[in-house]
């Protein structure tokens, strides 16, 4: 399904300045790595994301390029040295350029 | 050629099947069959990937599908906690047991107007494993009173009814050949209690009926279609079988 994409995210509402946080990821997408055939021997097309990238604000702290090996539903976990309160924004680009985006506030103490 | 030689030992080991039928074994859940990881990520209430059918399991029971359609919370303001583990039942209307998928689509059809989802589609999944994970934790109580006895029965001799090119019953790998290796595979008793389940095999939510047809083919047996009759008599003789265990769907497994 090329609609519908679902995504967790599982970061910590709060966190103090300086504290190191862990930043959870999961979207739905079935990862078709373009190599496989269907029951009637045709090639199933490639369907996969390319890019996921997560900024605080404006600043880019993470990202990483998918590739046909990822498996399906892809979970992506990193660390975060929070300084400062602010929203840390998720974006997962696909082949086509389709993208998804999800949210997360950060209340730094 | 290892293949063949497997099936000719199991043959060999199992060509004399005992006139009445053994009790099942003390249940084991399929969680103890996987590797440590794998019964990590199913305990973890973030990244075991079934939650993502779940979440939209959630958004499809709370929205209301049209304008004058009613939410299915509507109803079920309870959210079903503890009603998939008393299927399947006995439904009187449609003389045939009933599991969650078909619950799902009776009440669609009936009370909300609205056509059956596909067997096996995303929204069908997606509310399976929902209605399923309001359950987990609880054993199966199912009712095998009245007419779901005969149906119960059936799914007995299936489960010990030899099929396919390979002549396997469920039994032969389930019961008597539990924690032994099948190729690259360790046999598990077969409980139901996972399901719907996240394979990765198959990188995916999939349905019971989706796995007894995995089965099957495995066994080079004609898969039946999702909700074929007896399928929903083996689901019920499974739900009986897993006796005290809990419910524990969405699994991860292999």
């Amino acid at each position: 399904m090329t609609t519908n994409r679902r995504t967790r995210i599982a970061a910590p509402d709060q966190a103090t300045v300086g504290e190191v946080i862990a930043i959870r990821t999961l979207i739905s997408h079935p990862m078709e790595s373009g190599f496989r055939r269907d029951a009637t021997g045709r090639a199933i097309a490639r369907d996969i994301l390319v890019r996921f990238e997560c900024r605080f604000e404006d600043q880019l702290i993470f990202a990483a390029d998918l590739a046909p090996g990822t498996a399906a539903n892809p979970y992506l976990s990193f660390h975060y040295r929070a300084e400062r309160s602010g929203t840390l924004h998720f974006l997962w680009r696909d082949q086509a350029g389709v993208e998804t985006r999800d949210r997360h506030a950060l209340l730094v103490l | 050629m290892r293949f063949w030689f497997c099936s000719a030992l199991l043959l060999g080991l199992t060509a004399c099947r005992p006139a009445v039928l053994p009790e099942p074994p003390k249940p084991i859940s399929g969680a103890r069959f996987q590797t440590a990881d794998t019964q990590a990520l199913q305990r973890d209430p973030f990244a075991n990937p079934g939650l993502l059918w779940v979440d939209r399991g959630e958004a499809l029971f709370t929205a209301r599908p049209s304008e004058s359609g009613q939410a299915c919370v509507a109803c079920h303001e309870d959210k079903l906690q503890g009603a998939a583990a008393s299927l399947p039942r006995f439904d009187t209307d449609t003389g045939g047991l009933v599991n969650v998928e078909m619950a799902i689509n009776n009440c669609r059809q009936a009370r909300q107007g609205l056509p059956a989802l596909p067997w096996e589609s995303e929204d069908l999944l997606s509310l399976t494993a929902y209605v399923a994970a309001q359950s987990a934790g609880l054993p199966f109580s199912v009712d095998l009173s009245g007419p779901a006895r005969a149906h119960w029965r059936a799914g007995q001799r299936y489960f010990h009814t030899r099929v396919g090119q390979l002549n396997l019953s469920c039994a032969n790998c389930h019961e008597q050949f539990v924690g032994r290796q099948l190729r690259g595979d360790t046999l598990s008793q077969g409980q139901s209690v996972g399901y719907p389940a996240y394979r990765f095999e198959w990188q995916s939510l999939g349905s019971l009926h989706r796995r007894l047809q995995f089965c099957n083919s495995g066994v080079r047996a004609e898969p039946r279609s999702g909700g074929h009759p007896i399928y929903l008599d083996l689901e019920l003789y499974l739900a009986w079988r897993a006796g005290s265990l809990p419910l524990e769907a969405p699994a991860v497994r292999r």
